[in-house]
C-alpha cells in the first residue's frame, strides 16, 4: 500500500536498527510522549529490536487515560438523563467511572453513539431538535480543530441542543511537568507528530533549551519511529538538546495555521485537572465565555460522586515513563482490556493495553 | 511551575468494574467478553458431551450415522449489505458451521423474527435470497417459525437457521486434533465482510468496492477432504477474525502458532480501509473464509486441492502450530519483529453477522 508500506520496510528498518546499535554508545532513556507511538512500538516489536541501553519509556500521551474521574463522573450522569443523545469516540465508553463506564449506561437504556467526527454529532444535533446532544471532546491538540470546528458549525446552525464537554489536553505544559518533576529519568523526547501537524513545534524549543534535552518530533510508523529515535540519540550522544523535525513530511514548524485559527476562536487556555496527576496548570482547553451556551460543562449542573481508587493500579508511574505496565502486580490479572482497573488498560493507545496486548510473554 | 509540582505518585483507579450487571453489546463480539459468558453462565447449566467440543456445532452419533448439528442467529445491520443481505448470510452461515464439522449439509430449519413494519418488498428479498443460497448450497429448508414483534422492539428482522448434515466415514475434524509441526492454510484474502459491512453504517460511510465475502464452503471443503481426509481442524474467522479464531484453537488444542505476516493474504483496499478505520485485519469478520490446520505432510495437496476450486483460488499456508508457548498465538511481522496476536477483546463493531 502506497504512503505505508515504504514505512514498514524490511530493508529500511534493518539499516536503522544497525545504524541506531553502532551509534548507542552509553544506555539512554527516552520516552514516546504519544500512545500512538507506544502501540506502534509495541505492536510492530520495536522494543525488542533496539540495543539494550537504549530504554524506551512511555509517556502520558493517551487522552483517554488521563481525563479526569470527576469528568468521566460527569459524562456518565449527563448520558443517563431522558433527553440526552450523548456522543463520544468509541474508547471512552469503557473507561470506568466511580460506579459506571459509559457502557453500562448504553446497557441501561441511556443514547450512547459511538461517532467518528464531532460533525457526525453537529448532524445528530440537527436531525433531533427535541433531544441535548452532547460530545464528549476528548484529545490532545490534534483532536480539538474538529472540535472547534463543530461549535463554529453549531453556531452557524443556530443549533441550542448541541454542547461539547471538553476535556482537552495539552501537550508541551505536561513535557515541562515530567522533566520538573525530581523522579525524573527521560533525557530525550520523541514528540507527536500529529499534534505538531496542527500545532507545529516552535513552542517546544523553550522547552529543550530550559531542560536541556533533544525533542525529535516523530511520526507513527516503523521506519519513523526508528529515524525519531536514531536522531535522539545522535543528539544524546553528542551532547545536543535541539528540536528537530523527522515527521518533515506532514509537520511544518508554525503547523497548520488554520487548525489553528479555528482553536483560537473557540477555545482558551486553562488549568486542566489530569486523572490521578492532578492540576497542571494552562496544560487544558476550555471553551471561551462566548460560546458558553455550547459548553456543556456549564450547561447541566451535575453532582457527581467522589471515590477512594484501588491501591494496586499503578497507572500514574506508568503514565509518568517511570515504571513499566508489566511490573504492575495487576497487570493481565486483576486488570485486563476485559476488566480494567485503570484507563491505560482500556484506551487503544493505552501503554497497558499495548504491552497486553501484543507482548504478554516478552515482559510475563 | 515548581511550586506547583504535580503529584504523579498520586495516581490510582477509580473502583473496578470487575463484572458487568448487565449484558453489553461486546459480550456478542465474538472475542473474549463472549467467551466469558459462554464459559462462566452458559456451559455450566448444560454441561454434556456435545457441547463441550465446543466446535462450531455439535458432533453427534446416531446408529450407524454421524451427524453434525448446528445453529445460529442473524442479527446483522443493516440487513442489506455490499455482496450479500442477512438472508444469504443465514443459510451460508450455517451451511459453514456444518461444513466445519467436516459434514455435507442437508437440511436447514428457519426462524424469522420480523419487527412490524418491515416493508414486505424487504422480507421478499430476502426470503427470496435465503431460497437462491439454500438452492446453490444444496440444501433442503425443511421447517421454519415466523414471529412479528412490535415496532421498535426489532431491527427490521432477526434469523436464526439450525442445519444438520452428515460426516462421511474416516473425517474427524476436531480442534483439539491441531498438533506441534502442522500447517495453518487460509483460502483466500481476510476481512472483507466486516469491512463491506463497516463501509455502509450510519456515520461511517465511505465509498468502496469492497464486498462481503458470504459464500458456502463445503463445496471446497469437500475437495480438501477427497484429497486429505485426515485434516485436523477447520474453522471458519468469522467473529473476531483470524486472530480469535486461532486462539481458540490454540487454547482448546494447547498448542502455540506462529503466523507470517507477509503471507496472510489482505487485499489493497481493506487493507487501506483498515488503515483509515485504525482496525486489525487479523480480527475483522469474514463469512467465506476457511482455517484448515493439516499435517505437513498434507499441506502441499490440501493447498493444491484449495487453489484448484473457485472459492480457494488465493490460499495460502499462514503458519505453522508449535509446541511453545501454548496458548499463544505469535506473528512475525514484515520488518521481522514478533508480536502476540490476541484474541479480540470486547469488539471492534458490533452486530456484523
Amino acid at each position: 500500500m502506497k504512503f505505508v508500506d515504504e514505512y514498514r520496510d524490511h530493508e529500511i528498518v534493518q539499516n536503522l536498527l544497525q545504524a541506531i546499535h553502532a551509534e548507542t554508545t552509553r544506555p539512554w532513556t527516552i520516552m514516546e510522549i504519544c500512545g500512538g507511538q507506544t502501540h506502534a512500538i509495541v505492536r510492530h516489536g520495536l522494543d525488542t529490536l533496539l540495543p539494550s541501553d537504549l530504554t524506551l519509556v512511555h509517556g502520558p500521551g493517551c487522552p483517554v487515560c488521563v481525563t479526569p474521574l470527576a469528568l468521566i463522573d460527569k459524562a456518565v450522569a449527563i448520558a443517563s438523563l431522558p433527553d440526552v443523545i450523548f456522543a463520544s469516540f468509541g474508547d471512552m465508553l469503557r473507561v470506568p467511572g466511580s460506579e459506571r463506564d459509559l457502557l453500562s449506561v448504553k446497557a441501561g437504556g441511556g443514547d450512547i453513539r459511538v461517532v467518528y467526527s464531532p460533525l457526525d454529532a453537529v448532524a445528530l444535533a440537527r436531525r433531533n431538535p427535541g433531544k441535548r446532544v452532547v460530545f464528549f471532546a476528548v484529545g490532545f491538540e490534534t483532536t480539538a480543530p474538529a472540535n472547534a470546528m463543530a461549535v463554529l458549525q453549531a453556531e452557524r446552525e443556530s443549533l441550542g441542543n448541541f454542547t461539547v464537554l471538553s476535556a482537552h489536553v495539552l501537550v508541551p505544559p505536561a513535557i515541562a511537568a515530567l522533566l520538573s518533576s525530581p523522579a525524573n529519568r527521560v533525557q530525550g523526547f520523541l514528540a507527536a507528530g500529529h499534534v505538531c501537524a496542527v500545532m507545529g513545534y516552535e513552542e517546544y524549543i523553550p522547552l529543550a533549551e530550559r531542560f536541556r534535552v533533544p525533542i525529535v518530533v516523530t511520526g507513527f510508523e516503523p521506519v519513523d519511529i526508528l529515524q525519531g529515535i536514531r536522531m535522539t540519540v545522535q543528539q544524546l550522544e553528542h551532547g545536543r538538546f535541539e528540536v528537530e523535525n523527522q515527521y518533515a513530511r506532514i509537520v511544518r514548524r508554525e503547523g497548520n495555521p488554520a487548525a489553528r485559527n479555528a482553536i483560537d476562536r473557540v477555545f482558551r487556555v486553562i488549568d486542566r485537572q489530569w486523572r490521578g496527576i492532578g492540576t497542571i496548570p494552562l496544560s487544558g482547553y476550555g471553551l471561551r465565555p462566548e460560546f458558553r451556551r455550547f459548553d456543556a460543562d456549564e450547561q447541566f449542573a451535575v453532582q457527581h460522586i467522589l471515590t477512594r481508587e484501588p491501591e494496586i493500579c499503578i497507572a500514574g508511574s506508568v503514565l509518568q515513563g517511570l515504571r513499566k505496565p508489566h511490573e504492575c502486580e495487576a497487570f493481565g490479572l486483576q486488570c485486563t482490556p476485559e476488566h480494567p482497573l485503570g484507563a491505560p488498560m482500556v484506551s487503544s493507545e493505552g501503554s497497558c493495553a499495548a504491552y497486553f496486548r501484543y507482548s504478554r510473554t516478552h515482559h510475563g | 511551575m515548581a511550586d506547583e509540582q504535580p503529584d504523579f505518585e498520586g495516581f490510582s483507579c477509580p473502583l473496578p468494574i470487575a463484572r458487568y450487571g448487565q449484558v453489553l453489546l461486546a459480550h456478542g463480539g465474538g472475542g473474549k467478553l463472549t467467551h466469558e459468558l459462554i464459559e462462566k453462565l452458559i456451559l455450566p447449566e448444560f454441561r454434556n458431551p456435545g457441547l463441550e467440543q465446543m466446535h462450531d456445532g455439535a458432533m453427534l452419533t446416531i446408529g450407524a450415522e454421524r451427524l453434525a448439528f448446528s445453529t445460529d442467529s442473524y442479527v446483522v445491520h443493516p440487513l442489506f449489505f455490499p455482496g450479500g443481505d442477512i438472508g444469504e448470510l443465514a443459510v451460508n452461515g450455517t451451511v459453514n458451521d456444518l461444513a466445519m464439522c467436516g459434514a455435507r449439509p442437508l437440511f436447514l430449519s428457519s426462524a424469522l423474527i420480523i419487527e412490524e413494519g418491515l416493508p414486505v418488498d424487504d422480507l421478499w428479498r430476502i426470503v427470496h435470497s435465503m431460497r437462491e443460497a439454500a438452492r446453490s448450497a444444496g440444501v433442503m429448508l425443511v421447517t421454519g417459525d415466523t414471529k412479528v414483534v412490535d415496532r421498535g422492539k426489532g431491527d427490521g428482522v432477526f434469523v436464526t437457521t439450525s442445519g444438520i448434515g452428515i460426516i462421511p466415514p474416516g473425517v474427524d475434524i476436531n480442534p483439539r486434533h491441531a498438533r506441534p509441526g502442522d500447517a495453518i492454510l487460509i483460502n483466500g484474502p481476510i476481512a472483507q465482510h466486516g469491512i463491506a459491512i463497516m463501509s455502509v453504517r450510519e456515520g461511517l460511510q465511505f465509498s468502496t468496492a469492497i464486498e462481503s465475502d458470504t459464500v458456502a464452503l463445503h463445496g471446497l471443503v469437500e475437495g480438501m477432504l477427497a484429497v486429505a481426509p485426515g485434516i485436523h481442524v477447520l474453522r471458519d474467522p468469522t467473529r473476531g477474525g483470524v486472530a480469535s479464531t486461532l486462539n481458540e484453537i490454540a487454547g482448546q488444542a494447547g498448542v502455540g502458532m506462529t503466523i507470517h505476516e507477509t503471507r496472510i493474504p489482505v487485499d489493497e483496499e481493506v487493507r487501506g480501509a483498515c488503515e483509515l478505520l485504525g482496525f486489525d485485519p487479523l480480527y475483522v469478520a469474514n463469512e467465506g473464509k476457511v482455517i484448515a490446520i493439516v499435517a505437513r505432510e498434507d499441506a502441499e495437496p490440501v493447498l493444491a486441492a484449495m487453489r484448484a476450486h473457485p472459492l480457494g483460488t488465493r490460499a495460502a499456508v499462514i503458519g505453522e502450530v508449535t509446541a511453545e508457548s501454548p496458548g499463544v498465538v505469535t506473528m512475525r511481522s514484515s520488518i521481522g519483529s514478533t508480536r502476540i496476536v490476541d484474541m479480540l477483546s470486547g469488539e471492534q463493531l458490533p452486530r456484523i453477522c
